[in-house]
């Protein structure tokens, strides 16, 4: 009885969570298909009054989505492929090589992970003003060449490998580079898979660091240019919510395909293999 | 290939793991490290492979010093206890990567494989993933790899210690099979002193990284360097009987037994000495020099295992069954001339 009733209260809470982590989806969802006159209504209706297509068109003919979808996959493509690249570097110098000062150097990355990016915005501001990138795509791509955190994944992975993995592979006459690549990098996929993932996410949602660094219509991601309805062309927020939703759904399909190795990954890294 | 060992010492921050060793090991021959665990066999191994550097000393292939070489250029092939195979690729992917590094075509590569696969009993295994075979398959595989690239020399640490009993015994008949077929000269890395009298052409035995000997299987048998050797080889392990010698006699701790034998004859008065004696160096004779009491006896078919008492010590031996032993029996044993020695208490040396 009592366990029946702690399962009761467990879900409750689950599901209350649940609602709360979905509403504003929901929400979004239902008001890219309303009017502008029940999107302001007070108290407001739960479902649009009628399926239309509207909202979408008119967004869209708003502002170039299709070139700001297009800034996004190529930001996207370049900041995950070179992190991924640095990363695997890194961890394989963490995990293999020895060099003096390795475990203090590792220690004091991992210590800046607790500094959030939004305490360095202005000296990364600053950086990319005076390299003369302000406005430009390579500003977004830069400073997300690498990350200490999937460094740290992959490091965690790399340490689990036997060593004599290693040694045989030198032995049969393999360099440090061949053996990274053709024997760490396969057998390190799942771990691989995780960070491609967590990046990718993050690269396509990022909106603060675009909304500093672009200010031209033609370089802005998609996540800051769904501002165009709220200040440039006064506040449209039916238009907002249909836009964000053809934004969102791509994402939210590859989190759902991707969830058990995002979960798996990140669970696997911290626990040495 | 002639491996020579010239003073190896190698030190760790506060341990010193083998010291001052020095061997010579024949072109063409297996041959065994043996030791209990910690002797530093493995080290010895690790640093023929160049995986670890030398603190001091020098090794030679042939007449070439490979101490300063790296791994990758010293021609050798190793066998990890875990096997080391690549997980993520087939076993002939496996058995091919170090030609591919050696940058041999394709063609080769793959009848090099084919032929050695053949060597080794895999070849229909091939397409398999190392997940997909067995432990002794993958052994196979992992010699197949070691010994595709034609190494100068091959080195198996610890090969089958992951292996179950009676897959033990296949493997080892079989690396001694392989090695005999292709004439690579061999260095075998165990802890099992009845692996090692069984397949190697010599033994190098050694205690906490110091070497003991190196001969012959039998001569290590037969005739030991010192007490730690003959301690260390046989099953069941050899009788030490402690006591001292006097007027040519040897005297048990306590004094209840005493053998009179030429044996014990120019052997300085009071040296506390160890006599040593294998269990099957026994018989028994009315007239023989020890008198004893029999203990136990357990029945092993044609033979008996006898515990007898003498003096204060107890010791087995094998008797014929049909001598018809019985517990509290009171009878005289005689020594033969195999497989009996003296050696010094304190020191381990070999006197007789």
């Amino acid at each position: 009885m009592e366990r029946k009733f702690s399962k009761f209260l467990i879900y409750l809470v689950l599901i209350l969570g649940a609602i709360i982590m979905l509403l504003p989806f929901f929400w979004m969802f239902t008001s890219a298909f309303k009017t502008t006159q029940e999107i302001n209504r007070f108290p407001p209706d739960m479902f649009p009054s009628h399926i239309s297509l509207n909202n979408f068109q008119r967004a869209f003919a708003m502002a170039p989505f299709a070139k700001y979808f297009v800034n996004s996959v190529i930001v996207m493509v370049c900041s995950v492929g070179l992190t991924t690249f640095t990363s695997i570097l890194a961890a394989f110098a963490f995990s293999r090589l020895r060099f003096p000062g390795r475990n203090a150097i590792f220690s004091s990355l991992v210590a800046l992970m607790m500094i959030p990016f939004e305490m360095l915005i202005i000296t990364n501001y600053t950086t990319i003003v005076d390299l003369g990138l302000w406005d430009t795509l390579p500003a977004l791509i830069l400073p997300f060449t690498s990350s200490i955190f999937y460094t740290y994944i992959l490091r965690n992975f790399f340490d689990s490998v036997s060593d004599s993995l290693y040694w045989s592979a030198r032995i049969d006459g393999s360099s440090n580079w061949r053996y990274l690549w053709k024997v760490m990098v396969p057998m390190a996929r799942p771990s691989l898979t995780t960070i491609i993932l967590l990046n990718a996410l993050a690269s396509w949602n990022s909106f603060m660091w675009p909304m500093y660094v672009i200010s031209s219509d033609a370089n802005r991601t998609l996540p800051w240019g769904l501002q165009v309805f709220t200040t440039e062309a006064g506040s449209y927020p039916e238009l907002l919510m249909a836009a964000s939703t053809v934004v969102v759904v791509p994402v939210i399909i590859l989190f759902l395909f991707a969830r058990k190795y995002i979960v798996r990954g990140v669970a696997r890294g911290g626990l040495k293999g | 290939m002639r491996v020579v060992l010239d003073h190896i010492t190698k030190r760790f921050a506060d341990v010193t793991a083998v010291s001052d060793f020095s061997a010579t090991l024949n072109d063409g021959e297996l041959v065994c490290l043996l030791g209990p665990s910690g002797c530093g066999k493995s080290t010895l191994l690790n640093m023929l492979s160049g995986i670890l550097p030398v603190s001091d000393g020098k090794i030679f292939f042939d007449d070439e010093d490979v101490t300063m070489l790296p791994p990758e250029q010293r021609g050798i092939g190793l066998v990890f206890q875990n096997y080391a195979l690549y997980p993520h690729m087939t076993v002939l992917g496996n058995i091919c990567f170090p030609l591919e590094t050696q940058h041999v075509p394709k063609e080769e590569r793959l009848a090099r494989a084919n032929e050695i696969a053949k060597l080794v009993h895999v070849d229909m295994l091939m397409n398999r993933r190392p997940a997909e075979l067995s432990g002794g398959q993958q052994q196979r595989v992992a010699i197949a790899r070691a010994l595709v690239k034609n190494p100068r020399l091959l080195l198996l640490d610890e090969p089958l210690s992951n292996l179950d009993a009676r897959l033990r015994l296949e493997m080892r008949e079989e690396i001694r099979r392989i090695q005999q077929r292709t004439g690579v000269t061999t260095i075998f890395v165990t802890h099992d002193q009845e692996e090692a009298m069984s397949i190697s052409d010599h033994i190098v035995l050694m205690k906490l990284g110091v070497l003991q000997q190196n001969d012959l299987p039998q001569n290590l048998y037969n005739e030991p360097a010192n007490q730690f050797v003959a301690d260390f080889l046989g099953n069941p392990p050899i009788n030490n009987l402690p006591g001292t010698v006097s007027g040519g006699a040897f005297i048990t701790e306590e004094g209840d037994g005493v053998v009179k034998m030429p044996l014990f004859e120019g052997i300085a008065d009071g040296r506390k000495v160890n006599l040593s004696v294998r269990s099957e160096s026994f018989v028994l004779d009315p007239d023989g020099p020890l008198a004893c009491e029999v203990t136990r006896v357990y029945q092993m078919g044609k033979e008996e295992m006898a515990y007898f008492k003498l003096g204060e010590c107890d010791f087995r031996a094998y008797i014929d069954a049909d001598e018809g032993l019985k517990v509290g029996n009171r009878v005289r044993l005689n020594l033969k001339k195999r497989g009996v020695f003296v050696f010094d208490r304190e020191t381990g040396e070999r006197i007789k």
